[in-house]
């Protein structure tokens, strides 16, 4: 018989992935080996991650197309690659002190995390179904893991259970929804569909509009977009605050990143139909998510409830379809990983072991205390409601003018709307922390970490807010 | 035309070697403990009469899962091995590294304990 | 290869298909048992296997099969993890029953 020829392939396209694996072997193979003393892992966790980035840069000449089209780097993945890198590390960062205060002790917490940035680069660079399957699951299952990982609070029990639940639910609509734009165009790889999309066949097919409906929910659920986001307050609220942080930025960004890559980029011929469904998504995630932010008290719900309106934001850069929308949808990103990690670095500062401090009313009076960390935290959550010249401004003011340049004015003028109403609860934290006496006394430990990832977040938040040429440039490149 | 059950003919070999080493090997090695329950003769040592609603300890599911995911993995090697002469040495090292990987995964399992019955 | 593909035409396959795939979301929705709900989930997944298979023999190309290699690896994997969770929440609080999850509350 024939021999069959090895695929063109192409191991330097794939170099983020192969040593974000490799490391995330070597911490699971090195824990085991160490004792009671998980420093060594952080580090190596941390090189990887480095060199993850550094590699993601051995491409020139993007986009490069390789393994026969399943898997591409061009200029939105590398951009990615280097946020999840940086998030990835950030959460690394802010977990040491929080795990040596809680007593998380497993090792695997932090290849854990590797495998996940893993999964996100794929699901970055993916143009094939079944790649971008993969890169979700693996996302998904690292993230089942991690929020369960303190195996003894109920609360973390609960919040993974719920995870996994909808989450393995979701991805059966996900997949359902693959099996049937396969089975209209006959291939999973993005470029043929798009091809068959243009030519014109499939545009009407049943099945292919089943299959996109079936998508959008499974990708609704995986970014948390309302009618789809009933799990992430429960989840946010129960994971482990540096795994929260974690989940809002990294797998979030990773799975638009995909969404824009099978809409915006695969079928912008049949718009029309998912474009008024994305459409509908993100008018109520939006509504739903700044609505329902103002009555928590509990300041992680509330955050989750800010990154469900966030989302909403987010997928009008999907709905925008062009260029623009995809240069603002990685530098909304790179910004919002800034915000979340300063607000939830505070968040682990605020708390101590046994008692975390998760309600508003807790702020109160922080000012007064610690004036650096009460300023910190106003600057971001202002930032995430999108007061100028913060970063989260000028984030929101790409996506805007990228959904204006298509014309979607009445969705731009709802999402004005939204970000005004946004500040009423964002203002309320800060009200309560500069106006209202302590109902306790502050004790609290500044852990040297927990403060490092603070400042680097304050520095990429006022930085990207002053200055965002450069890296506007670098997105729209 | 003999040759070609040549392959078979020590395939069949090999299979009866293994399966009569065991059996030889395991009544010279494995420990003789006799009682009751042991002698009966179904259920391999299981009590025969007992309540149905036995619930299974704990431990079995560790063990079970752990099964379930190194077996299912083994669904990747059936298309390598139809195709085994025609994806040639490429598709050897391939499965190596494969298999590489697997074992890394095991070893993290036998050393954090999970194949401990106790 | 020379495959009949009339004896069963591909809509009967996609029809059982869809039928699992909505008892596997009305398992989902309707029962309170995380295991059976679990399970549910399973069917779902399952449902999908069989229309990839289907397309794939219809549209006499491998695509689909190989996607269901990784849809049942990835099931597999989900499964252990999803086990373990429920495992270690039944460890502090023995029940199975979602109604019962419910400490954290908007």
């Amino acid at each position: 018989m024939e021999p069959i020829p090895a695929p063109s392939i192409d191991l330097v396209s794939l170099a983020p992935v192969l040593v974000l694996t490799v490391f995330g072997i070597m911490v699971l193979v090195t824990d085991l080996f160490i004792g009671k003393n998980k420093s060594a892992l952080v580090f190596i966790s941390l090189t990887g991650l480095l060199m993850a980035a550094i590699s993601s840069l051995a491409k020139y000449d993007l986009p490069v197309y390789s393994f026969n089209g399943a898997y591409i780097v061009d200029h939105l993945s590398v951009f990615f690659t280097f946020i999840f890198c940086i998030s990835s590390a950030l959460a690394i960062l802010v977990s040491i002190d929080f795990n040596q205060r809680e007593g998380i002790k497993v090792g695997e917490y932090y290849s854990l995390i590797l495998f996940c940035t893993v999964g996100m680069v794929l699901l970055a660079s993916s143009t094939d179904m079944i790649m971008i399957f993969l890169g979700i699951e693996i996302v998904s299952i690292c993230l089942y893991v991690l929020a369960g990982i303190r195996r003894n609070d109920p609360k973390s029990n609960e919040a993974a259970l719920k995870y996994f639940l909808l989450g393995a639910f979701a991805t059966g609509f996900l997949l359902y929804g693959m099996a049937l734009i396969y089975g209209t165009t006959g291939s999973t790889k993005l470029t043929i569909i798009a091809e068959m999309i243009r030519e014109g066949s499939v545009r009407s097919e049943p099945l292919m509009l089943m299959g996109v409906v079936l998508l959008i929910i499974g990708f609704g659920f995986k970014v948390a977009s309302v009618p789809f986001h009933m799990w992430a307050p429960d989840v946010y609220q129960g994971a482990p605050t540096p795994v929260t942080a974690f989940m809002a930025v990294g797998p979030k960004a990773a799975t638009l990143a995909a969404f824009f890559r099978v809409f915006a980029e695969t079928m912008p011929e049949i718009s029309p139909s998912w474009g008024i469904l994305l459409y509908i998504l993100s008018v109520l995630s939006m509504f739903i998510g700044n609505l329902g932010a103002i009555m928590q008290t509990n300041i992680k719900r509330l955050l989750a409830f800010s990154s469900v309106a966030h989302v909403g934001y987010l997928l009008i850069a999907i709905i925008a379809k062009n260029s623009l929308g995809s240069a603002s949808l990685m530098f909304y990103m790179l910004a919002y990983a800034f915000m979340i990690f300063g607000a939830f670095g505070i968040v682990i500062l605020i708390g101590r072991k046994g008692d975390e401090n998760l309600e508003i009313e807790n702020y109160s009076g922080l000012a007064y205390k610690h004036p650096i960390l009460a300023l910190s935290m106003t600057i971001f959550l202002l930032s995430l409601g999108g007061l100028p010249p913060l970063a989260g401004f000028v984030a929101k003011f790409y996506i805007f003018s990228a959904a204006l340049k298509e014309g979607f004015v009445v969705l731009v003028i709802l999402a004005v709307l939204n970000s005004a109403i946004s500040f009423y609860y964002y203002l309320k934290v800060v009200v309560y922390m500069y106006m209202k006496e302590p109902i306790k006394e502050f004790n609290i430990t500044l852990s040297p970490m927990t403060l490092f990832v603070v400042a680097i977040a304050l520095f990429g938040t006022l930085h990207l807010g002053i200055f965002p040429g450069p890296i506007i440039a670098l997105a729209q490149y | 035309m003999l040759e070609s059950y040549l392959g078979a003919g020590l395939m069949l070999l090999l299979a009866i070697g293994i399966a009569v080493g065991m059996v030889v090997m395991t009544s010279f090695l494995g420990p003789k403990r006799q009682f009751a329950d042991k002698m009966e003769p179904f259920e391999c040592g299981e009590s025969p009469i007992v309540s149905p609603h036995q619930r299974f300890s704990v431990k079995f599911y560790l063990v079970a899962v752990l099964f379930v995911l190194f077996d299912i993995e083994a669904v990747f090697f059936f298309p390598w091995a139809i195709l085994f002469k025609q994806l040639g040495i490429f598709g050897f090292v391939e499965m190596l590294l494969f298999i590489l990987i697997l074992g890394v995964g095991l070893l993290y399992v036998w050393k954090r304990g999970g194949l401990d019955w106790e | 290869m020379d495959i009949s593909f009339d004896a069963i035409p591909l809509a009967h396959y996609l029809l059982l298909s869809a039928t699992l795939f909505v008892i596997g979301v009305m398992g989902v929705l309707m029962r309170r048992n995380a295991i059976v709900v679990f399970m549910s989930i399973e069917i779902m997944l399952n449902a999908v296997n069989i229309s990839l298979i289907s397309f794939d023999r219809y549209l006499n190309q491998h695509d689909g099969q190989i996607f269901s290699f990784m849809v049942m690896c990835v099931a597999a994997a989900e499964v252990s993890v999803g086990l373990a969770i429920i495992i270690a929440l039944f460890r502090n609080k023995p029940t199975v029953n979602l109604d019962e999850f419910n400490i954290m509350k908007s």
